[in-house]
């Protein structure tokens, strides 16, 4: 094996031909697989912001009519949530990193993990099939008995988001076993970097929580085909449960999103200020439990669609807890960061936007779960604003600056960190002036999923649309700057950042499995000394 | 200050009932405290990465692994913060919710795309609404087809209406004016444009306006007899003959052959669209777009009388 090293033998270039790639068991070629179709979902869905913000330029039809602008609408939310931001960490990057992280050959499942990947394209080919052919409107949250009563194309977006599911919960089993199996030796739970724990914890919630969607989405086909009365009125049904079913998994879809997130920031802080983290048992314990208090706040997503008072109370406080881990996280980072070395290469820039963006998402969700508070906020644009914070600006924050931090490693190359910090700065701003006005056009009351508006929401619509093009620009750039990096980067060597974690310890791009000499651990995953 | 003048230029809009002040006075709240935790992490961060940057490469650092005691107090102080906005949130909630006695009541009837009102008096209206200054209204809500949201930003509150059940909402309003309803959960194509007005008046206005019923007393056919002189006489007969449109003489439940070479039959839903969207089917031998919409100038009373009416003439 040290032989294949020498001789420049790596997973990219053990094997060549497309068929390889799609037929590779190699985690770290899967990683990249994933890495190529979000961001091609990614493309599509930005787009579709793009044109949104646009029509809503100004007050009145601008680009579009009420109906596209509702399949827009649906186009953009169900896009990137289910293709982009769900698999985006826990699939791209947790499967290229968690095996390196871990000092493992592999994941525990190698097929399963290929098998993953193609139900994201199966399930991926059947909703955009399903969007453009039939133009479904019901937004990404298909309520009923809306979306029982209008055109067909919701079956078979369902049935997309159904197969997309299954690839959840098999990458999910995956990296449940290989984090309990496939540990090197010495590494206890203890010693794991707290990007995996973040992943363990993301796994739990894609494994108990994505069978609730399935089950819900079949007896939404059910009823559509077979009559069968469930959710809709006229057959005896009950809309609104279609609403508790709906959100007792996209509630901990949200956390789907935003844990690995939070564990790719705690890996790049510390890298970056080249100190141990601070707290880790209180971090990598609040990632687990925020996953288990997420079951347990589905009915804050309903404190005005008719279920009881008390519910909407009892949903309340529970929602509040969730807010004690989330705090804790965020000052341990700042903490980290006290008397560290702090180096500001792109990576951390994008991590400390996700802090700052991540902070704001934090206060007004505690806004929001304010239940007499929410009776105002419910379903205006306070929400869309709140939401794009803690995700687009969390989850997407973490994403570029996941991308930045690990494409030394995956391809060997450093990317030019003039253009990425530039792509940073686009992104950040543009996405303050996107959505910041959106939290004070919510409080003025303007509803959301509106295709028109009253004139004196204009103005902050305006600008809000200026700063979205921003974003896209920002975008742009970090699209060039990955391009230019496969293509011109300068070798990066093993490990640039100077971190700690086992992946830094192999060769950049690493060979076929991993590492030539099994690691063994002796310590925890930050000993900066 | 007139509420109307003032919504454009304040970052809520007018509080137009006492429960809307208590609203604005815990969202007042949370936004310092949120300032405040927002100013010392972001402040934290900055200054550390500004004082805290690299000067050499390969400096050392020091290992500080934790804290219980600093670890104690940002899990304990944020959870004494949240669980007091909690108490506060649950008690205007419940101020929210806790329906008056004695209330004016009104029902409210919500399909795509408009709101009807309905008062115990009969009196029946869409898209605007008229209550008293000073007393408690309570709106008792359901819906004919999906899902819809009342919505008032004046009064801070919203519920959903939703199909086969009721659900009901309240307010007191202290002050004159006009005020926007908006339609808060997506209903389809014209969710945005699902708009309604509140006409906060006096007690004798309101006696006066709910008096003025101009179809009070009369039937579902007499309503739809006044407004067939009124809006539809010019271009329809009450006898089988072509005019500008079809004579409605024999017209219900009879099979028409449309412009685009399809078979409707003329039964309410086909009328009712025929009203509001005119040119969607387009009877064969009647050229297209001579017939205007009447959408948003009929309200659904009106719309079930003309129903009625047709059924009658035969
Ligand atoms: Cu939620
Ligand atoms: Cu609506």
């Amino acid at each position: 094996m040290a032989t294949a090293a020498h001789s420049g033998k790596n997973y990219l270039n053990e094997k060549s031909g497309l068929w390889s790639w799609l037929t590779s068991l190699d985690h770290k070629r899967i990683g990249i697989m994933y890495m190529i179709s979000v961001m091609i979902f990614f493309a599509i869905g930005g787009t579709f912001a793009m044109l949104l913000r646009w029509e809503l330029f100004g007050a009145g039809p601008t680009i579009m009519n009420a109906h596209q602008y509702n399949q827009t609408m649906t186009f953009h939310g169900a896009i990137m949530v289910f293709m982009v931001i769900i698999p985006g960490i826990p699939a791209f990057l947790g499967n290229f990193i968690l095996p390196l992280h871990l000092g493992a050959k592999d994941v525990a499942f190698p097929r399963v993990n290929l098998m993953s990947w193609y139900c994201l394209m199966v399930g991926s080919a059947i909703a955009f099939w399903s969007l453009f052919y039939h133009g479904s409107d019901t937004g990404w949250t298909f309520y009923t008995p809306y979306s029982v009563t209008t055109q067909n194309g919701t079956i078979w977006l369902v049935f997309g988001a159904f197969i997309i599911g299954f690839s959840s919960i098999l990458t999910g089993l995956n990296f449940i076993v290989t984090t309990h199996k496939l540990r090197a030796p010495g590494m206890s739970f203890w010693r794991m970097p707290l990007f995996v724990w973040a992943l363990y914890s993301t796994a739990l919630l894609q494994v108990l929580a994505t069978p609730v969607l399935a089950i819900t989405l079949l007896l939404l086909a059910m009823e559509r085909l077979l009559g069968i009365g469930v959710f809709d009125p006229n057959l005896g049904g009950d809309p609104v449960l279609f609403q508790h079913f709906f959100w007792f998994y996209s509630h901990p879809a949200v956390y789907i999103m935003i844990l690995p997130a939070m564990g790719v920031v705690s890996e790049i802080i510390t890298a970056f200020s080249h100190k141990t983290i601070f707290g880790y048992k209180a971090i990598a314990l609040s990632s687990v439990g925020i996953a288990a208090v997420s079951f347990f706040v589905w009915g804050h997503h309903m404190f005005v669609s008719g279920q009881s008072e008390i519910a909407g109370i009892i949903f309340s406080f529970i929602t509040m807890l969730v807010g004690v881990p989330t705090a804790i996280k965020c000052f341990n980072w700042v903490a980290t960061l006290y008397r560290g070395s702090v180096r500001f290469d792109s990576p951390l820039l994008f991590a400390l936007g996700f802090l700052f963006l991540f902070t704001i998402g934090g206060v007004t969700g505690i806004i929001l779960a304010t239940v007499g508070i929410d009776v105002h906020f419910h379903d205006t644009y306070f929400v869309v604003a709140h939401f794009h914070y803690v995700m687009v600006g969390g989850t997407l924050m973490a994403i570029m600056g996941g991308i930045y931090y690990w494409f030394p490693k995956m391809f060997g190359k450093l990317v030019n960190e003039f253009w990425a910090r530039l792509s940073f700065v686009f992104i950040f701003i543009g996405f303050n002036v996107t959505f910041f006005p959106q939290f004070v056009l919510g409080a003025m009351g303007m509803p959301r999923r509106y295709f028109d508006y009253l004139p004196e929401y204009e103005p902050l619509n305006r600008i809000s649309s200026f700063g979205a093009w921003t974003i896209g620009v920002g975008f742009l750039i970090g699209l060039g700057v990955i391009i230019h990096g496969l293509l011109r980067g300068k070798p990066a060597g093993p490990n640039p950042w100077g971190a700690k974690t086992l992946e830094w310890t192999t060769a950049s791009p690493p060979p076929h499995e991993n590492f030539l000499v099994q690691p063994v651990v002796t310590a925890g995953p930050y000993e900066y000394r | 200050m007139s509420p109307a003048a003032s919504t454009a230029s304040r970052f809520t809009p007018y509080a137009a009932t006492e429960i809307a002040k208590g609203w604005d006075a815990l969202y007042a709240f949370l936004l310092i405290a949120s300032l405040i935790s927002c100013i010392l992490v972001i402040g934290g961060l900055i200054v550390f990465v500004i004082k805290y940057r690299r000067k050499v490469e390969g400096e050392k650092t020091p290992y500080i692994s934790h804290s219980t005691t600093l670890e104690f107090l940002w899990s304990f102080i944020p959870f004494v913060i949240f669980m007091v906005v909690f108490v506060w949130g649950w008690k205007l909630f419940h101020d929210f919710r806790k329906m008056p006695e004695n209330a004016l009541e009104i029902a409210v009837e919500a399909q795509k795309w408009d709101w009807t009102f309905g008062y115990k008096s009969g009196r029946r209206v869409s898209g605007e609404f008229y209550v008293p200054i000073n007393e408690p209204v309570k709106l008792v809500m359901t819906s004919k087809d999906v899902l819809h949201s009342f919505f008032v930003p004046a009064f801070r509150n919203k519920q959903d209406v939703v199909p086969g059940r009721y659900t009901t909402y309240w307010f007191q309003a202290n002050a004159l004016g006009n005020y926007q309803v908006f339609c808060a959960e997506y209903c389809g194509d014209k969710h945005s444009g699902m708009l309604a007005k509140v006409h906060v008046v006096t007690r004798e206005q309101f006696d006066e306006w709910l008096s003025n019923d101009p179809y009070k007393g009369l039937s579902s056919v007499d309503i739809g007899q006044k407004v067939y002189a009124a809006r539809c006489v010019a271009c329809h007969q009450l006898t089988d003959a072509k005019g500008v449109g079809p004579g409605w003489k024999g017209m219900f439940g009879r099979s028409e052959k449309m412009a685009d070479g399809s078979t409707i039959t003329a039964d309410e839903n086909y009328i009712r669209e025929s009203i509001l969207n005119p040119n969607a089917h387009v009877v064969e031998g009647y050229p297209a777009g001579v017939m205007p919409t009447f959408a948003g100038q009929l309200n659904e009373q009106e719309l079930m009388g003309i129903i009625d009416f047709i059924k009658t003439v035969k």
